[in-house]
């Protein structure tokens, strides 16, 4: 349960957290795996990696390219799984694979939560596997001490809230927006009213995400939030890098580092 | 050939289907992101009302007689009947509809719906484009603004029917994502969707996606056979031995089964595109050599390969190419009760002309592939016997395609 853990001991230290999601194998599996220990030694709390996936109809444009940059070099999750026990042997970073139902569900779920948690995965975030269909995962996760995080959107009724908390592990991924994901040029202070109707039905640490890439938005996202997460952004980073390790770690570092540093009073 | 077809027993009530949470059998669901949620409960709601609305049924069937011009003709095909040499044909002519397919029953049904919601905007995907047309010819009917997703390579194959749309008042989005085809439409819709899902409808186009569509539209495309039903009965005075009709998506096809699916002694067929073959990677027959996945929302048969990442589809026919088919299908594959066969481009063309030179009708290219299982069925029939064969929809939109791959020869 590391990434919970990680989340309520920042909540206890009344510290924001910082959750950044990078695509796995753009644009290549060694950078995913340079990358994951800058992201931690940045100062990253939690680390998203993306499995891709030829439909990811929950991205906007910047993770479909990143997505489509990985698929071309066959990247799939026995080989991103043998990249994270590479990354386990230098950080402790807690790891969620975010990821479409279909390439798990086609990799076997007992199976892909056997391997994932041997290879050091801590928890899964499946947009496209709401409430209604994560009975199953859900239960197979939880028996292996993995979290697999709920969503909730702006769109989610209250009845939903009610059932969607009871069940959910770890931390909440609130959407911030109706809409995909992507960078935007505003961040909705509306999001702020939603949160608080959560907090009436849970504990956990709420987490916002979708639309937020720069540090001042990160700080008024952090405003309402236990944690913030960044993912568009960064991938915008490394695709400008061009494969350049020597460009794309230190100034992926340097934006992380001012991401904590905006939601750090 | 499946052996469950023989020993096949009706035990479960194929009307009942699909249950609460939107499976038949195990197929079926609600794969969608949160955001989706709640516009899907609404969207059931909203259509559980309306089937039980007599007014709404009253308003659907003038839509019906008045503007799509139902019930559509059940035709006795006399000269392919005798050029065959076996059963009798009769053909289900939706391509006499209004617009020139089926697609135009789903697209009223749902316009009516999207009305009755007070939505302002519809969006729809468009393969072949027949869709998109039906859907752009709606949004004029009753006033709503539309935008169209439609791959950049369909664009190219269907000319006519993108001036059609545009024609018609409707914005056509191109999709230059993924394989630039139908299913990136798809995506690029739902993308469109979750971004604007207070004020906007989305008017799926076949038996596919999350529930409701695959239920909503069956329901709306049943009127399909249930009139064969009636017309062959005061035709033949009998129900037909056999039903034919392409399988993409899958909604002529279940539009017209449907109604029969509780008639044992009614064998039935699904056609699907089989390309350039089963044994090459280039086709869209997801029930006869997919694998089960979850795509678009719902988990069904589809071609994928051996990571789970959706294969690209290929057919002759832009309105088959689709790696997916609707979840109920799967459902009646696994029962057994329908039984799944595949057409490729060549038997398709060869239809194609077959049913224009011998009845003086073109057929699309989906519909050729139905026709095309006549080859094989008829020979095995006797002449007593008869078929019946979902024409979904008219050739116009296809002879350029069809010149290119016949005059090329």
């Amino acid at each position: 349960m590391r990434i919970g853990n990680t989340l309520d001991h920042l909540k206890e230290q009344k510290e924001k957290g910082l959750i950044i999601y990078i695509t796995a194998g753009d644009p290549s599996l060694e950078a995913t795996e340079e990358l994951v220990v800058a992201l931690a030694e940045a100062r990253a709390d939690v680390v998203e990696l993306g499995i891709p996936f030829s439909d990811p109809l929950a991205d906007g444009v910047t993770i479909q390219q990143a997505t489509q940059r990985a698929l071309k070099n066959k990247v799939n999750i026995p080989k991103i799984l043998t990249s994270i026990k590479r990354i386990r042997e230098r950080t402790s970073v807690p790891l969620a694979l975010m990821g479409y139902y279909n390439p798990m569900y086609h990799y076997g779920l007992e199976s892909l939560v056997g391997d994932s948690k041997k290879a050091g995965v801590d928890g899964f975030i499946v947009p496209d596997l709401p409430f209604e269909e994560a009975e199953v995962f859900g239960e197979i996760t939880a028996r292996a001490g993995l979290e697999l995080i709920s969503f909730l959107a702006p769109t989610s009724t209250r009845e939903r809230i009610a059932a969607i908390t009871q069940k959910a592990r770890g931390f909440i991924y609130c959407v911030s927006v109706t809409g995909v994901t992507g960078i935007r040029e505003e961040f909705s202070p509306k999001v702020g009213e939603s949160l608080k109707i959560i907090r009436n039905y849970t504990n956990l640490p709420l987490a916002i995400g979708f639309g937020i890439s720069t540090p001042a938005q990160a700080r008024e996202a952090a405003k309402y939030a236990d944690a913030v997460i960044v993912g568009s952004a960064v991938v915008h980073l490394i695709e400008e890098a061009e494969g350049d390790l020597a460009k794309m770690i230190p100034e992926v570092s340097r934006f992380v580092r001012s991401l904590k540093e905006a939601i750090t009073e | 050939m499946n052996k469950r077809v023989e020993t096949f027993e009706i035990t479960e009530t194929f009307k009942t289907l699909p249950n609460k949470r939107g499976y038949f059998g195990e197929y079926g669901g609600k794969y969608v992101p949160e955001t989706l949620m709640a516009a899907l409960q609404e969207l059931e709601a909203a259509y559980q009302q309306a089937k039980e609305d007599a007014d709404f049924q009253q308003e659907l069937n003038y839509y019906f007689k008045n503007y799509i011009g139902r019930p559509s003709l059940l035709y006795f095909a006399r000269n392919l009947t005798e050029k065959l040499g076996g059963a009798k044909i009769y053909l289900k002519r939706e391509d006499l509809n209004h617009t020139g397919a089926h697609k135009i029953n789903n697209a009223v049904g749902q316009a009516l719906l999207a009305r009755k919601m007070g939505k302002k905007r519809i969006i729809a995907e468009t393969g072949a484009g027949q869709h998109g047309v039906a859907a752009a010819t709606v949004a004029a009917l009753f006033n709503l603004s539309c935008a169209i997703y439609m791959g950049e390579v369909d664009i190219k194959r269907q000319a006519l029917n993108v001036f059609r749309m545009k024609l018609l008042g409707a914005e056509v989005i191109p999709v230059n994502s993924g394989s630039r085809t139908l299913k990136d439409a798809i995506n690029e819709a739902i993308r469109d969707w979750v971004s604007h899902v207070e004020d906007t409808y989305y008017m799926m186009g076949s038996v596919v996606g999350p529930h409701p569509y695959p239920m909503m539209v069956r329901d709306f495309q049943s009127i399909i056979g249930e009139e064969a039903k009636e017309q062959i009965l005061s035709q033949e005075g009998r129900l037909p031995d056999y039903l034919l009709a392409c399988v993409g998506g899958g909604s002529n096809s279940l539009g017209l089964f449907y109604p029969f699916l509780e008639e044992k002694k009614v064998k039935i067929f699904g056609v699907e595109a089989a390309g350039r073959g089963l044994h090459t990677t280039e086709h869209a027959a997801a029930l006869s050599a997919g694998s089960i996945g979850i795509l678009h929302g719902a988990k069904s048969f589809l071609l994928q390969d051996e990571d789970g990442q959706i294969r690209e589809a290929y057919s002759v026919s832009a309105g088959l190419d689709y790696p997916g088919v609707g979840p109920e299908h799967a459902y009646l594959k696994e029962t057994g009760r329908v039984t799944y066969v595949s057409a490729t481009d060549e038997e398709a063309l060869e239809a194609f002309q077959l049913l224009s030179r011998t009845e003086g009708i073109i057929p699309a290219l989906e519909s050729a592939h139905a026709v095309a299982h006549l080859f094989t069925l008829i020979p095995k029939t006797k002449k007593e016997e008869l078929v019946m064969v979902c024409l979904s929809g008219r050739g116009d939109k296809d002879t350029e395609v069809a010149i290119e791959k016949l005059e090329g020869k």
